[in-house]
């Protein structure tokens, strides 16, 4: 299972842990950084879409969908027009909702010209397992028939248990599967940055395995 | 395992959780795939003891959204006709491996009696005049689609509340939401505990109407009555009815709410039932993405996100 931190970030959202936090986290990303990574992302999907006159950006909730706003408003000042931008929940097609109990749902926006026939352009904070993106690619399944789907994150922290990847990666950060990485962003956490921090009991398996 | 028995036992966090997880919901009925995977492989099976058009169909369309599989038991034509309990068809459905049961029961307490023989997650769509808080649920999101909330919200809910089950849970509901409930019936046709109830109480409905944001008319249920209640229904109609008179007391953004099947002319004109500000279709639409959302919260996880 990926370690959605994003769980216990959006719990932490009122009081953002500080960058050096009492359990060691240190910031392998600062604001600055973070910044020129999407600023270089905007520019690589526009290359690589050919002036990105099709694409669709969707965030994954809950930290995809704030970076995919970002992207679409540097997209918008490169090219000069407006690019869709929306979220994509994929709680429904997670394949560990039987491993915790139901959870809360995100919100599911797709732009009013819908995604037939377009460029989506997937964005979440963290590539992980892989799973989130399997999940969302079935979303989109029910949606509709995206042209392609596209792939950027702001983190790929490796350890892939599915054959997916990133088109656009703003760091690839090795880490450990001890290790945990968390992303703050300032519409949701007050600051930007993301922390690397030591062990954590990893979202899902282990935890639900000592209620059981 | 958690079950859905009483609209009483719902937190406000829970129900809000509920109307939210609803709201997600809806919009997968404006998709080309109406469907959802979340529910594959589960079965619930709809156990009918009473006769339903709406909550059957809408929990079937509901479940089926979420990929379960769904089993229909009415008790016409079925085992129960000859004579077996609701223990022992509680048992059959248990060997079958249900993982949720909807039930419908003319006899109060039947689903919490259930609740105890099963392992699957218990739904109350209905025991006699007791409970029906799927119903409670989806006029609280409706009222919440309409009119933007529910706290300090005005409701009105009027006629035979003695029979009841929908407004004794929509009274439970909406007291845990924040919105000021008011009954309105003939005395006869009020229960001795009302005072108890967390409600204001009044005889007189065209004092009521312009102090209302919303309007929900209740059908007398002839069919539970075993004694004279009121007159006549003419009278009752002339007292306790909507019709296009008292509609134009009633604040200009009111909304009239009817739980169905209406009985148009006794407690609600044609012409009141058809305005735009009757949300008597949009209720049973709303009901889909609300069941969806209590089948979603209860068998979705390793544990239920709500109940008792």
């Amino acid at each position: 299972m990926r370690a959605r931190n994003h769980a216990e970030g959006g719990e932490q959202a009122a009081a953002p842990p500080s960058r050096a936090d009492s359990d060691g986290a240190r910031a392998v990303l600062e604001g600055p950084e973070i910044d020129r990574a999407l600023t270089r992302i905007a520019h690589e999907v526009l290359e690589r879409t050919k002036g990105g006159t099709d694409i669709t950006l969707l965030g994954i909730p809950t930290r995809g969908v704030p970076l995919a706003r970002r992207l679409a408003r540097r997209i918008e000042q490169v090219e000069n027009r407006s690019v869709p931008w929306g979220s994509l929940d994929i709680t429904m097609y997670r394949d560990d909702l039987r491993l915790a109990p139901a959870r809360a749902l995100g919100r599911t926006e797709i732009p009013a010209e819908g995604i037939d026939g377009r460029v989506v352009v997937l964005v979440d904070d963290v590539l992980f397992s892989g799973r989130t993106v399997r999940a969302a690619l079935d979303a989109l399944n029910d949606i509709g028939r995206p042209r392609a789907v596209q792939l950027a994150t702001l983190v790929d922290r490796g350890h892939r248990e599915l054959p997916i990847r990133a088109d656009y990666v703003g760091k690839n950060l090795p880490t450990s599967l001890r290790e945990s990485v968390t992303v703050l962003l300032e519409e949701l956490d007050g600051s930007d940055a993301v922390l690397l921090g030591p062990a954590r009991p990893r979202g899902g398996q282990p935890i639900e395995e000592e209620k059981r | 395992m958690r079950h859905l028995l009483s609209a009483g036992d719902l937190s406000r966090d829970e129900a809000l959780l509920i109307l939210d997880t609803a709201r997600e919901l809806a919009q997968v009925s404006g998709r080309s795939v109406k469907k959802l995977p979340t529910l594959r492989g589960r079965t619930v099976v709809n156990l009918f003891y009473e006769d339903s058009t709406r909550t059957r169909i809408s929990f079937e369309a509901a479940a089926k959204r979420m990929s379960a599989d769904v089993i229909n038991f009415s008790a016409k034509g079925s085992s129960v006709s000859k004579g077996e309990s609701l223990k022992d068809t509680a048992l059959t459905l248990q060997a079958m491996g249900a993982d949720g049961v909807v039930i419908r029961h003319s006899s109060s307490g039947a689903a919490r009696r259930l609740a105890g023989w099963v392992d699957g997650a218990v739904l109350n769509a209905g025991d006699g005049t007791h409970e029906h808080p799927t119903q409670a649920l989806l006029d609280a999101y409706t009222m919440r689609e309409r009119m933007g909330r529910l706290e300090g919200l005005r409701v009105a809910i009027v006629g035979d509340i003695l029979h009841s089950r929908v407004a004794r849970s929509n009274v439970l509901l909406l007291s845990t939401l924040g919105a000021e409930v008011t009954l309105v019936a003939p005395p006869t046709l009020l229960p001795v505990s009302v005072g108890a109830w967390p409600c204001a109480v009044s005889y007189d409905l065209d004092e009521v109407l312009p102090k209302s944001d919303v309007v929900m008319m209740l059908r007398v249920q002839a069919e539970r009555m075993q004694a004279a209640f009121f007159p006549s229904a003419r009278e009752y109609s002339r007292r306790y009815g909507l019709d296009r008179d008292r509609f134009a007391r009633l604040p200009d953004d009111a909304i009239v709410m009817h739980p169905g099947p209406m009985i148009r002319g006794m407690e609600i004109s044609a012409e009141v039932a058809d305005s735009p500000r009757s949300t008597i279709t949009e209720q049973v639409t709303n009901g889909v993405s609300v069941r969806m959302a209590v089948l979603y919260l209860l068998l979705g996880g390793s544990e239920s996100a709500i109940g008792n």
